[in-house]
């Protein structure tokens, strides 16, 4: 079976900064969650730049599905980070998740019954359908984000990428959020960036530290040694009614 | 007033208002929400260099104009994404340097420059036949190039990043808004001026955008506030002797004003109702 994800050596910068050193990334699985956590400024955005085609890294080979990234997009959902959003956008519900049908529309070509369909599911899927004729600035913060999630859905993706998906809930709507996540990872690949360690502990399958360089174990565990490499801090991490340790335990303590 | 409607020039002049009003509604609302107004400004005054040019060279103004408001559309959109310098002053150089070569392009015309004024406020009092078959064209391509690109424009307004995601080519997109934007200038300008021009591209589009969350039913919107309010300009400038261009302006103004005033204090009527129930 193919790859969903290959990433060798890539090194991205802009200018003369580097942004991403030598990351290599191997993801075979067709479903499941990578939780990619790291500080801000760290590169996960540009990360998921990369694995979108925005940016071409100036070294090192990207494949997804075997394909390069521009070959591959209607097999990739996106969810960027909603905060860059203009809210007061005359564009509905309805209208803002057809876009995510573009790619399979084509070029000055009408919607279609197919992407009608394909739209609605998405808007059933996340629970959002009764709100189809909203304009998008009369919603919640949460409810936003889960018509960000059916437009990347209505692409029909076999990965899925999101970038800094919690950031601006409140609690309940993270938890609402990660139980959707939790649905979709079964039927597809799923990638989650985040600064936020928490989030990562209860639902994530696989976890990867990014700090400029990808450190990633095909494991939900990390390494103390790599979160304190990532984070260039000693970090302490303390999970509330997590079924599972997300951190090994220190070497030398009992 | 209605015999006034007998005079051949005021005839124009309506047919003149409503078609400016048709080309500057539609266009005028990705202005708006796409957020490019200055970009837009920068285009038209930067036109003026076409002016000139024309000018200069002995030719219709309107030839010299259409070629370097395309080309300073393609390169104000192509500098002020790929310059290191912020947007906005990438747009104010290109916007200045434009008017600049105007200026000196009328300077070294031998002789008197005839209504030079007219392209900068317009007269829509004295819009030639040949005018407004001009802007029938443009309008014809505005309408039929928003309805195969509705989708595709509407995408790039409200999200560029994701549609490049999706496969479309999003720069190209962007430039051939920008085309269109000039085009729709180039030929209001000798009509409405320059800077009438922005007034209709801006004030129509913002007022209806309080009445309605539809990008559609805001373009039918901004077209018929244009209509309406610039046909009410005309007749108030003749009613008074006074500049037409400049009256549509104040009228456009004083309505957005008073709209404004008057949601705002229905607003605030509603929220203290909320707060006494």
């Amino acid at each position: 079976m193919e790859k969903v994800i290959e990433l060798k050596d890539v090194w991205v910068r802009y200018g003369n900064q580097i942004i991403l050193e030598a990351i290599n990334l191997e993801l075979k699985e067709p479903n499941g969650l990578l939780g990619i956590i790291g500080p801000n400024g760290g590169g996960k955005t540009t990360f998921l730049k990369v694995l979108l085609g925005l940016l071409k890294p100036y070294r090192g080979s990207v494949q997804l599905f075997g394909k390069s990234p521009e070959k591959s997009r209607d097999l990739v959902g996106y969810v960027p980070q909603y905060r860059n959003f203009d809210f007061d956008f005359p564009i509905s519900v309805w209208e803002v998740v057809l876009t995510g049908r573009m790619s399979h529309t084509g070029f000055l070509r009408k919607y279609g019954e197919e992407d009608k369909k394909a739209a609605e599911e998405a808007l059933k899927t996340v629970e959002m359908f009764q709100y189809k004729d909203r304009q998008i600035g009369q919603l919640s913060g949460g409810q936003r984000q889960r018509v960000f999630i059916a437009r990347a859905l209505a692409t029909n993706p076999k990965l899925l990428l999101l970038d800094e998906p919690n950031s601006g809930l409140d609690p309940h709507m993270q938890d609402e959020l990660y139980r959707l996540l939790d649905r979709l990872k079964r039927e597809m690949a799923v990638i989650m960036v985040t600064h936020d360690l928490s989030a990562v502990s209860v639902y994530v399958d696989r976890i990867a530290c990014l700090n400029r360089t990808l450190h990633y174990h095909d494991s939900r565990e990390i390494p103390v040694e790599d979160l304190e490499a990532t984070y260039q801090c000693p970090v302490e991490l303390i999970a509330h009614g997590v079924p599972h340790r997300v951190l090994e335990r220190h070497k030398g303590s009992s | 007033m209605f015999d006034l409607l007998q005079y051949s020039f005021i005839q124009n002049a309506l047919a003149a208002a409503i078609l400016a009003s048709i080309a500057c509604g539609i266009i005028g609302v990705y202005v708006v929400v796409k957020k490019i107004v200055f970009i837009s400004g920068g285009i038209a005054h930067a036109s003026f260099g076409g002016i000139g040019l024309g000018y200069y060279l002995g030719i219709n103004p309107m030839l010299g104009v259409l070629p370097f408001s395309l080309v300073s559309a393609l390169i104000m959109g192509t500098v002020s994404k790929k310059s290191k310098i912020p947007e906005d002053s990438a747009i104010g150089i290109l916007w200045s340097l434009g008017m600049a070569l105007g200026v000196i392009f009328v300077y070294l015309t031998p002789g008197y420059a005839p209504d030079l004024m007219t392209y900068l406020f317009g007269n829509i009092l004295t819009v030639p036949r040949f005018d407004l078959y001009l802007m029938l064209g443009v309008d014809i391509v505005i309408v039929g190039a928003v309805y195969l690109f509705y989708k595709e424009f509407l995408s790039l307004c409200f999200d560029e990043e994701f549609t490049t995601v999706q496969g479309f080519p999003t720069e190209k997109l962007y430039l051939f808004l920008l085309c269109i934007i000039a085009l729709t200038i180039v030929v209001l300008i000798k009509v409405v001026g320059i800077i009438l021009v922005i007034a209709l591209l801006t004030i129509p589009a913002t007022l209806s955008r309080r009445f309605t969350h539809n990008l559609k039913q805001m373009m039918l919107m901004s077209i018929v506030f244009g209509t309406v309010i610039s046909v009410a300009g005309i007749g108030l400038s003749y009613a008074l002797d006074v500049p037409s261009g400049a009256t549509i302006i104040l009228v456009l103004s004083l309505v957005y004003g008073l709209v404004a005033f008057g949601m705002g204090i229905l607003e605030n009527r509603r929220i203290s109702g909320d707060q006494e129930t």
